[in-house]
Formats: structure tokens, sequence, C-alpha cells
């Protein structure tokens, strides 16, 4: 056993360290898109709105008036202190807003999360078990058409019926204007808070309100991870330890759970970690459609008032954290699979 | 050998459907081992002695069809149901298969595929017992117990091999089937599995159907050898005899491409294999035999026994009442070498 | 009637490409034909859009001058009944096909122009080029998608203006690093194949096996990958449409934006302007995952099953015929 945490760890210590070239590209790369622009943020956001004078001190207070290479020094810097800068539109601290909004995100990408995996791996479990029967086709069909459903439509249905005809779940927001009156922030997650709270008519209207935005999102995503874990299961099916199992007697079913499944599975994990970027992207369209005040959500509305201080601030947040999931995944990975840890 | 034979293999074919027609991999093929013996199975690739293997197990994949008998200890279970092949695999047969570098779960520890494999044909053993039975068989390969907990790709390809051996006989089946077990193993390696294979007879009384294409290792570990042509026995009986004194063209010519510190000049057959869809008419090696007479390309050879006493399937052999007048000619035919390709 | 010995290594490669697409059966060569059918039907419908097509995508008057209603119900003359705008909702939807297929075969065109050499080369030369290559896309590739094609097409947008070739290009930075990652996966295995070991040990110019051997080997994955990312396109561009980053509404009609005008509408419990579109979407983007599926049940070795035929055991022929 103590052979293998050192390996573990030793395997922790390196991934870490090629973590860095990564993000260094995403933020070159971040800093270089938002200079793209003619001119400078604070211009292009409050150009019309100030006096030259005062948007000269603006800028200068921004340090858009050094040369390039002097911002982006400044820029890592920064990133590395934790400091994102203040908004110019209405002058949020950048970190204001990624921990308020990103929470709201958080909670709904993790409860789409929960659904695209509880229903896309055993899904696909199923279809790769029964290849080529109705029910695989059926499976199958159901995650390609659930996939090319923009989140918009779906919400745009889930208006439609639940919020004219139906009303049972509430299409709009994270929570009713009552609760979120009454309810007290501790970790700006409203399910904890509330929980937190003892306050079971707040938790269910959030619960209730969580609902819909991430049972759209959930399903997208499942979509994907049903293809990919039937082509996992057929794949592993194939293999000669498989072969082998059956030779020595082993029973069908325990040989396609124990043996096929369970390797299968082995390498969704690792597809789990490139599903967050899938779940970002998606959750951008969910949280406007929803009117769900995710950072998302903010982004358009930062993006549309030419907002580039904050646009800036939220892209980096939103490239760590692609940075942390990926190691994160590469952790679990080598935890699961032995072999990798070499 | 007074006791009922361990294996009695009675007419067996097995055909594969393909584009072109049935692929006739086994066509009436009748073989007897008797209890603690070591019978060799040679032939070229693509003559279908692995098919045979994996037809006695009944691991034959989808659309391949079965006929004749298959009688293990008395009881036919060529075309018995699932479950009750399940009972016998591994218990009753065990198979070895040629490539040891795939043949085990790489997620699995070493334990673990010991322990599934007895839990699920012993399940009154105790885990100590289990622990005990284990230990037991690999210690008999050479693997120590310190390795019980080791995963597979910590193993070399000779010692994976040995492990599979030894997951064989751990169930201390009466009948062990090896197909080409030492193919992919470097020389020394088979030395030493050869070796170990040698010896079941000695430590547990395990009869053995060592399937191969080496003529050198059947000469050193079988009892009796088998050589097996397009689908056919072609000769069987004892092995120094039939080494010896080869009845058929066929394995004379196979023993002379043998290789040996002696060889002066390269020997081959003139030819390739032929087609297993459409075989030649009569007997099938006669495009290929220099000592082919005219009835060997009109009729199937019958079965007899040779001055030496092993069984062969050849028209040198008469009966010479059933060759016609102006059989016994040289075959006259346009081209020696003409090449059926397989 | 000579054939130039290239011609000839492409109709060999096509025809050896095609083999499996003949001899599919079963599942497989349902969900081919199902997915051809169906894009076939949205391709056609967008190639004779002018004349299919009852209005202009922008008309909001008739011949005769009179206004459309404006939100009115499906009629007999306007089947999916109109918007907000006063415009045919059918009208739209026909043209929005035009428009979606021209943008993504654009952006597909372009991605794989600056994705397949890349990867290629990248492939198959290794080194720093190689590592530098790597280590830009992979980023690139973690990155979410549609805030990459926001910022790019909200960028080019100031300068050049929202249009059909903007969202193209924002789409195309999208996903040529997917073509990079996988040409160059593949290029890499197939470098370790023995034949191209061989051909580099008979002394073949690195042009010569990158062409004829490794192109070749690499060519028979990009449609599948093409097709599924044509699907992923349309979806991409349908969300930029949405959120208003896509194409001008006056320059094309966009299924995307048509969806985005018509969320108000649900409140009032108009369901015609954002179901007709939403539903285009899905069919369109079905249409071509099904037709990508089908084309990697069919092409792809993991996947393909072989045909089971089905075979009768004849009596054993010439079992020792005694013929006394």
């Amino acid at each position: 056993m103590a052979r293998q945490t050192t390996s573990l760890r030793t395997y922790a210590l390196t991934r870490l360290v090629l973590v860095i070239p990564m993000v260094l590209i995403l933020l070159t790369l971040v800093f270089f898109l938002m200079r793209v622009a003619p001119g400078d943020p604070v211009s292009a956001a409050l150009g019309g709105r100030l006096s030259p004078q005062a948007l000269a001190e603006r800028r200068h207070a921004a340090g858009y008036d050094k040369p390039i290479l002097v911002q982006y020094v400044n820029y890592l810097g920064d990133v590395a202190r934790g400091d994102f800068g203040h908004t110019i539109t209405d002058n949020r601290p950048v970190t204001e807003v990624i921990v308020e909004n990103g929470a709201a995100t958080f909670e709904l990408t993790t409860a789409a999360m929960m659904v695209a995996v509880v229903v896309g791996i055993v899904l696909g479990l199923i279809a790769g078990r029964l290849r080529d029967t109705p029910v695989d086709v059926g499976i199958r069909l159901f995650g390609i058409v659930i996939y090319a459903v923009p989140p918009f439509f779906l919400g745009f249905l889930a208006q439609l019926f639940f919020g004219q005809k139906l009303g049972w779940l509430p299409t709009s927001g994270r929570a009713s204007p009552e609760t979120q009156f009454l309810l007290s922030i501790h970790t700006h997650f409203f399910l904890i808070d509330s929980l937190i709270d003892g306050d079971w008519a707040a938790f269910k209207d959030c619960f209730l309100h969580l609902i819909l935005p991430a049972t759209t999102l959930g399903l997208i995503i499942s979509g994907v991870l049903i293809r990919l874990v039937r082509v996992n299961v057929l794949q592993t099916l194939k293999g000669d330890y498989i072969e082998a199992a059956r030779a020595r007697g082993l029973g069908e079913r325990s040989v396609v759970v124990r043996h096929a499944f369970k390797n299968a599975l082995v390498p969704v994990v690792t597809v789990l970690g490139l599903q967050v970027a899938l779940l970002l992207s998606g959750a951008v369209l969910t949280e406007t459609t929803f009117n769900w005040p995710g950072i998302g959500f903010e982004l358009v509305r930062y993006l549309n008032n030419r907002d580039y201080i904050a646009v800036q601030g939220i892209i980096t947040f939103f490239a760590l954290v692609v940075v942390v999931v990926s190691v994160l995944i590469d952790f679990v990975n080598a935890w699961i699979d032995p072999r990798v840890r070499y | 050998m007074s006791e009922a034979p361990v294996l009695e293999l009675e007419k067996l074919r097995v055909w594969y459907g393909s584009a072109r027609g049935p692929v006739r991999a086994v066509d009436g093929v009748s073989l007897q081992i008797g209890a603690g013996e070591v019978l060799g199975l040679v032939g070229e690739s693509g003559c279908g002695k692995s098919t045979l293997g994996r037809g006695i197990m009944g691991l034959l994949p989808d659309g391949a069809v079965m006929d004749g008998e298959v009688r293990l200890q008395g009881e036919n279970i060529a075309g018995l149901s699932g479950r009750r092949l399940r009972q016998l695999r591994g218990p009753e047969i065990g198979l070895i298969f040629q490539e040891p570098m795939t043949r085990l779960n790489p997620l699995m520890r070493i334990e673990d595929h010991f322990r599934e494999t007895l839990r699920t044909h012993e399940p009154e053993l105790s885990k100590a017992e289990i622990r005990h039975r284990s230990l037991e068989a690999l210690g008999g390969m050479g693997i120590p117990p310190t390795r019980f907990r080791n995963y597979p790709h910590e193993f070399s390809g000779g010692m994976r091999q040995r492990i599979m051996i030894a997951l064989a006989l751990v169930l201390r089946p009466r009948l062990v089937i090896a197909d080409e077990p030492t193919t992919a193993l470097d020389v020394l390696v088979e030395a030493q599995i050869l070796g170990i294979l040698a010896d079941l007879k000695r430590n547990f009384g395990t009869a053995l159907l060592l399937i191969t294409h080496n003529l050198g290792i059947v000469a050193e570990a079988c009892d009796r050898v088998a050589v097996m042509y397009a689908g056919q026995v072609a000769e069987e009986g004892d092995a120094r005899t039939v080494f010896g004194s080869p009845a058929h063209p066929y394995t004379r010519d196979l023993l002379r491409s043998v290789i040996s510190l002696r060889t002066t000049g390269l020997h081959y057959i003139p030819g390739a294999p032929p087609s297993l869809v459409d075989p030649p008419s009569g007997c099938r090696f006669h495009p290929r035999c220099s000592n082919a007479m005219a009835v060997c390309a009109d009729r199937d050879p019958v079965e007899m026994r040779a001055e030496t006493g092993q069984r062969v399937r050849c028209w040198l052999h008469g009966p010479q009442t059933q060759i016609p007048a102006g059989g016994h000619d040289p075959l006259v035919r346009e081209e020696i070498a003409v090449a059926e390709e397989a | 009637m000579s054939v130039q010995p290239t011609e000839r290594r492409l109709f060999g490669a096509w025809n050896r490409t095609l083999e499996p697409i003949r001899d599919a059966r079963g599942v497989p060569r349902w969900i081919l034909w199902a997915g051809v059918v169906l894009t076939l039907f949205f391709i056609i419908m967008a190639l004779t859009a002018p004349w299919i097509s009852p209005y202009h995508f922008d008309q909001y008057k008739d011949a005769a001058g009179h206004r459309f209603p404006k939100q009115g119900h499906p009629s007999s003359e306007h089947l999916f009944g109109t918007n907000v705008q006063s415009t045919d909702v059918l009208s739209r939807v026909i043209f929005g096909a035009q428009t979606e297929l021209k943008v993504v075969v654009l952006a597909v065109v372009v991605a794989l122009a600056i994705g397949l050499p890349l990867g290629l080369v990248s492939g198959y030369f290794g080194g720093r080029l190689d590592r530098a290559l790597v280590l830009v896309m992979d980023a690139l590739f973690a990155f979410p998608y549609l805030l990459l094609a926001i910022v790019i097409a909200f960028l080019l947008a100031d300068k050049f203006g929202q249009g059909v070739a903007t969202a193209a290009i924002a789409i195309a930075a999208v996903y040529t690093p997917q073509y990079f990652r996988v040409v160059r996966n593949h290029v890499i295995s197939v470098r370790e194949e023995p034949y191209v070991e061989a051909a580099r040990a008979l002394g073949a110019r690195p042009r010569t096996v990158i062409t004829r051997y490794v192109f070749q080997n690499v060519i028979q994955s990009v449609p599948v990958i093409a097709t599924l990312n044509a699907a992923d396109a349309i979806l991409t561009l349908a969300a930029l449409g949405f959120l208003g980053y896509g194409i001008q509404p006056t320059e094309a009609a966009e299924w995307g934006y048509d969806s985005s005008r018509a969320i108000s509408d649900a409140g009032a419990g108009i369901w015609w302007t954002g179901l007709y579109p939403g539903l285009a979407i899905v069919l369109l983007v079905t249409a071509l995952t099904l037709l990508g599926e089908g084309l990697n049940d069919v092409l792809n070795p993991v996947l393909r099953r072989r045909r089971i035929e089905p075979v009768t055991l004849q009596a054993s022929v010439g079992e020792a015929e005694v013929e006394m």
C-alpha cells in the first residue's frame, strides 16, 4: 500500500508542474483577445458618457496607457494575486461577480452534471449490452435527438408548457423574489444556505427553480455521454480478457457487469473532464434562457455593454477553472487506472 | 489405457459463414485423449486447429455452426445450453490462450482474478481456502505469494502466461487445452512453460491438448500427435512413431522443412494451404503432394492403419480394394506449383 | 485512355471506402440511410430556397402592398404563421437552411484547411514544432467552445460586421483544434505501422510517405469527423444567433436569432414563432449526426460488424463412398 500512495503523490506533483505552461498559454490568449478590439476597454465602455479628461484619468488608473508588455506582466501579476479589477460599467469588484454569480453557475452545472451522468451512463451501458436491439436503437436515437435540441428550444417548450398551461415548475430565476429577499447568504449556494438556516420552504422553492434548467442542460449533455459509454462498452466487450473470462466459465452477466462495464467506464472519466467545457458553454445558453443569474448570464450582459474588464476577468476565471478540472480528472484517472501512474 | 478417454471427438465439423461461402474450418475430425495423456495437434496457420480448440469449449463466434460429437468423460457436450457449458468450462476443461499479455483484466489484481474464478465454481470455499488454493497454484508455477496482489501489467509476458496456467489449473480440470501457449513468448520462456505443461500429467494427472505449429515442441512434450491439414486429420499416432516413420506425405514434408543445425538446404512444400471455402476434390493435399496418384484427385482417402501403427488418411496406404483401375498412376497435373490461395 | 497513377490511387481509396458502405446491413444501414435522406432534404431545401419559399425571408408586405399580419396564426397564406416583424415564418425557416449550410460548410472547410495540414505535419515530424502546436491546440480545445466563439465573433464583428464570413471564421477557429488533434493522433498511429516503416527503409522521401501512405489513411476518418463537426457547428451558430452575435437579421434568416425573438412570445401563448425554427435546428442537427454516426458504424473498423452469413452443413461429400 505504501508504494502506491507515493506513486500517486509523485504523479500528482509532476502533473501540477505541467499545468503551468497551459495556464500561461490560456492567459496570454485571453489577454491578447481582449486587446484585439480597437481602442481601449475604458473608452469602449464609457466613451460617450464621460468627458475626455475623466476618460483619460480612468484609463490611467486602469493602466491602459502603459506599453503592452508592461500591461501583460501586470495582468499576470494581478491574476496571480487574484485581483481581477473592477467592472467599468457598474464598478463592482470582478471577484465579487465571480463569487456570487459563479456560485449560481456552479449550482446549475453540478446539478446538470448529476443528471447527465446518471442518465447518460445508465442508458449507455444498457445500449452497449443490448447492441442493435430495438432498445439500443431507441436509446441511441434519444441520445442523438436530445443533443440536437438547443437549450433555448427546450427552454421555449418549457415556458410554453410549464409556464403557461401547467404552471408546475418555475421557468425563470433562481428563486422567487420573496425567498431571495428573506434568504441569508452564507455560501452563495442557495440550496446549502437554505439548509443551513433550516428553511424548508426556501429550500423547496430554490430546488423547484433548479429543476428545469438543470434537467435541460443535463439531458443535452447526457446525449454525448450515451454515445461515448456505448462505444466504450462495445469496444471493451471485444477484449481478450473478456474471452478468457468466458473460457473460465464465468456467467455472462458477471462478465459483462464486472469486467466490461467497469473497464468501459474508465475512459469515460477522462471524457467527463472534457464535458466541463461543454457544460460551461451550455450553461451560458441555459442561463440566458431561464434567467438564471449565473456567470454566463453576466458575461453576456457585460459583453453587450462593452465592459471589457469584466469580460476579461470572467474569461480568465473560466480558463483557470478548465485547467483545474483537467488536473483533477487526471488525478482521478490515475487513481482508478493503475497503469497510468507508471 | 483401460479408462474411458477424457475427451473424444467424433466427426466434428465447424463451419463459418462468409461472403464467398461456408468456410470449412474443421471438416470431420475424430480424436481421442486419454486421462493424463498429452496430445499434440500440429498444422500450418489456417488449418483449423484453433477453431477446433474453441469448438470443444463452445467458444465459437456468432455465425459458426458445429456438427458431430464432443464427448467429455462420455457426456456429449456439443450443442449444450450456455448454462451447462459454463459449469463445465473451468472445472472440467481449461483453456490457455496464445497471447498472455491481454488475457488478464488490467484493472483487477491477480488475487481478484483467482477469487472470482473460485467463487464462481466452488462457492462453498472460505476466504482462507481460496487464498490457500490460489497461492498453491501460483507457487506451482513459480510465482511467489508476495506478488499475489499485483496488477497484470507488473508482470512480464512469460509470468503472465504462468499466471494464466495457474488460473486454469486452480480448478483442477481433467483436460486442459493449450492453444499455441508459447508462440508469443521468447525461446527461453518457452522452454520453461513447456516444462510446466509437460509436468501437468505428473503433478496433476491432467490431460493436455497442445495446439501448435511448432513441431519441436510436440516432439519434446507430447505422447501422441495429430497432424491437421485443411480442416482434417491427416495422420495421428504415437509421437515417436509419427516423427520417426511418418506415414502421410504431408507429415514427411513438414518434418523435412524443419530447420536444425544440420540443415544445409531449405526445403519447403510448394504451393500454399488450400482455400477452406472450396477445398480441393478428393484428398485435400493432392495439389502439393509429390506422391499424388490419379485416385487422390478423385476420392477422399479412407482412414487406415499404417504398418507402424498410426492412423492415416492417404491412398498410399490403401485400401487397395477401393482404388479403381488406373488409380495408382501418377497424377497428371498441368503445373506442380499451382497455388491455391487460402 | 490511360488513367494517371494519382487518379488510380484516389479511385482505389474511394472504392475501398465505399465498399463497407455498400456491404452495410441491419441497424447501421438504416441509421446511415436515414441520415443521408434527411440531410439531402435540407440541402435541397437550402439550394432551392428562392424558388420553393412562398415569400422572401424579410418580406413583410404582399405583392399588393398589404402588410402581413403581425404574429398571425398559421393560416393558408402563412402555413407557419408570422412573427412579430410580420415576416413569414415558413420562409424564414427555408431561407434559414441556406444560411446554416452556407456558414457551416465554410467553417468546416476553413477548419479542415488549417487543421488537417497542421495535424499531418505536426504528427509526422514531431519535435519542438509538434510540442508547441499541441500545447496551443490543447489549450484552445479545453476552453468552453461557445465562449471562444462569442468572443471571436464579437471582436470580428467590430471590424468586419456581422455576416456569414464572420460567423464562419468564429466557428472555424473553435473547431480547428479538434481537426488538428484527431488528424495528429491518427498520423502518429499510422506512422508506426510496419508498412510506413518499410517505405522509409526503402528510401522514400518524407513527402512521398506523407502523401501516399499517411494522408490516404488519415483521410478516411475525415468524413465522419467533418459530419459530426458540422452538426456541432450548426448548434454553435444557432447559439451565437440566439445570443445576438450571429448574423445580421437583415442579411439572412437564421434559426437561432428567430428563436431568441420567440422566447418572449411564449409568455403570450404564441407558439409558432419559436416551434418551427427550433424544430428545424433539431432536425438538421439530427440528420447530420445520424449521417456521421452511420458512417462511423460502417467505416470504423472498431465498430464494424462483419455480416453474419447463414451456414448450412451439407452432408459430408465423399465420406468413404464405398464402391466395390
